[in-house]
């Protein structure tokens, strides 16, 4: 799988083009109260592909992340200026319901953070929020087989999601989020409480997942943009106006970003210079 | 291991390890932690001397009889307390009836919808200051809006008492039990694509039941021993309960009316109802112990 992405991207950069492309984020501003938190980004996010985002801390990736569906809403002070075009729609325009749209671009979090019941209840949550019609056992066993946890947990599934182990809580939480099949996963650093061998497993599922969903990824760990992602996006913070405010530098296929950034300051941060 | 350890001939020097028995730190330890043991033990005798009382002064006349008979007139002997013990469960079943939905609504409005705004903070405040409020002033204040104005006493007139007793329990056990639920459980719903009152229902109630059931119970069992409240309120009667706007007996009325006469017999069986009381709310409160222990 590798091999093929390589050789890809060293014979010719595959243009992005706008049949491919299903979601658009043409950020303008994004603040928090009268703090301008991000500015002028534009990601359009590839279908079938994963984007990482990277960049120093307070730069503004996992702000961007929680906008592309809706999560920020959940900050009063939160406001958004810019177009997100979701297969053709922008998630921002007034007559969409922000609840909706959570329920197509699925989330997982930094934190593994199953709910306080069963390990199938877990995974069946957003089928019954959706109220589903048809066969739940098999598309709980489903999405716990798409989320590589089927075999450890089959013979428990009345058991507490509380009671797996950190790495299996957030493969968990993975199944919670595709069970109802949205075709997008935001991933806000999901591996950043997870050990070396869990963070392998949940790497894996990613490029499991990215022949079916499209998959964004907040990740500090370069290494894991390098392993996992198709694309990345490079953010980093700008204090020349006094405030801090992030934006992305530089967006490419990984191993131009790594290999041969065009901008000085992703030069120095894939090189280690600054964090 | 060893590799790490410095090689020398010369006997390495340690200070002695040995634990110094009448060293002045050692000494003020243990004589700390023993008054601790003590003054811990010197706390649970008056409950372990009341409960030993009742068992030796009630038990005796704790039978059948007395759980299930009418309370007996002056000279008469035998007799029992039955419709005191469903006059209690009745009035606590219609104060939690009145005060459980109440209490978990606001609890809701200060844990999750609004819990920095002025409300709030004031209701917030109200709660803690009814939590020790005089239950007699309870029982005069429900006696003026019900009492009087349906012109009779009531077990319901003495629900109402006891629920105006159990709301602040309940309200401040269920805001606690809902802010404790993670924040990242109620983000995960969010993210799921849940709407507020989803979040609420699916998942914060749910998670916070063990907690919001433990503060029910709580103040149940501080409802169950109150006397002062239905004095004005239920007062008291003889038979059994046929009708909700009628005077009605419950245990602790009955425990106070009997102490204070003259027959061994009736005293005898204030005894006994005391104990059964006591056992009520020592069931209640090791039953809200035992639900609050289940963490998620």
């Amino acid at each position: 799988m590798n091999a093929v992405a390589e050789t890809a991207a060293v014979e010719s950069v595959p243009a992005i083009t706008p049949d491919n492309v299903v979601m658009d984020c043409e950020l303008q501003k994004i603040f928090y109260g009268d703090f301008l938190a991000v500015r002028d980004s534009h990601v359009p996010i590839e279908k079938n592909k994963i984007i990482g985002f990277i960049g120093p801390s307070g730069c503004g990736k996992s702000t961007v992340l929680r906008s592309l569906n809706r999560m920020n809403d959940l900050i009063p002070i939160f406001r958004f200026q810019g177009k997100v075009t979701y297969h053709g729609q922008d998630i921002y325009d007034n007559k969409v319901d922000p609840v909706v749209v959570r329920r197509y671009i699925g989330m997982v979090f930094q934190q593994p953070n199953p709910f306080s019941m069963s390990i199938y209840d877990n995974v069946a949550f957003g089928l019954r929020l959706n109220r589903f019609k048809g066969d739940l056992d098999e598309r709980v066993e489903k999405a716990l087989r798409g989320a590589a946890l089927w075999n450890e947990v089959k013979d428990k599934l009345k058991n507490s999601g509380l009671s797996l182990s950190g790495g299996q809580q957030q493969r968990l939480c993975i199944a919670r989020a595709i069970a109802t099949e949205p075709d997008m996963l935001l991933m806000d650093e999901p591996c950043s409480a997870l050990d070396p061998i869990a963070t392998r497993k949940v790497e894996e599922l990613m490029l499991e997942l990215k022949e079916k969903y499209t998959i964004a990824i907040v990740t500090h760990n370069m290494q894991q943009a390098m392993r996992v992602a198709d694309t990345t996006a490079f953010f980093a913070v700008d204090i020349s106006q006094g405030s801090r405010t992030g934006y992305m530098v530089e967006m490419g296929p990984t191993q131009q970003i790594f290999e041969q950034p065009q901008q000085q300051l992703t030069r120095e941060y894939v090189r280690g210079e600054f964090s | 291991m060893n590799s790490s350890m410095p090689v020398t001939d010369a006997p390495l020097r340690l200070p002695s390890l040995h634990r110094a028995h009448f060293e002045a730190r050692t000494l003020q330890s243990g004589i700390l932690t023993a008054s601790t043991w003590i003054l811990a033990l010197v706390a649970s005798i008056p409950l372990f001397s009341v409960i030993y009382m009742l068992l030796v002064e009630g038990g005796s006349r704790l039978d059948w009889e007395a759980l299930t008979a009418l309370p007996p007139s002056a000279f008469e002997m035998g007799g029992g307390f039955g419709n005191a013990i469903v006059g209690t469960g009745v009035m606590i079943g219609l104060a939690t009836l009145i005060s459980v939905p109440i209490g978990i609504f606001s609890a809701i409005y200060l844990a999750i919808l609004d819990p920095d705004s002025k409300l709030a903070h004031t209701a917030r405040f109200l709660a803690k200051v009814l939590t020790g409020f005089p239950s007699v002033l309870t029982g005069v204040f429900v006696y003026a809006a019900l009492v009087v104005t349906m012109k009779t006493y009531s077990a319901l007139a003495g629900g109402v008492a006891l629920a105006v007793l159990m709301l602040p329990t309940v309200v401040l056990a269920a805001e606690q039990a809902m802010v404790m639920v993670p924040k990242k459980m109620k983000d995960a719903a969010f993210g799921m694509g849940c709407t507020r009152a989803q979040v609420i229902w699916k998942v914060v109630l749910p998670t916070g039941l063990p907690g919001i059931l433990t503060g029910v119970m709580l103040g149940i069992a501080r409802a169950a021993g109150e006397s002062a409240p239905l004095l004005f309120t239920a007062l008291f009667s003889n038979y059994f309960l046929s009708s909700l706007s009628e005077p009605t007996a419950s245990l602790s009325i009955l425990i106070f009316n009997f102490s204070g006469m003259p027959y061994d017999n009736q005293i005898e069986l204030a005894w006994a109802a005391s104990l059964v009381l006591v056992l009520i709310v020592l069931v209640l409160n090791i039953t809200a112990r035992f639900i609050g222990r289940q963490k998620f």
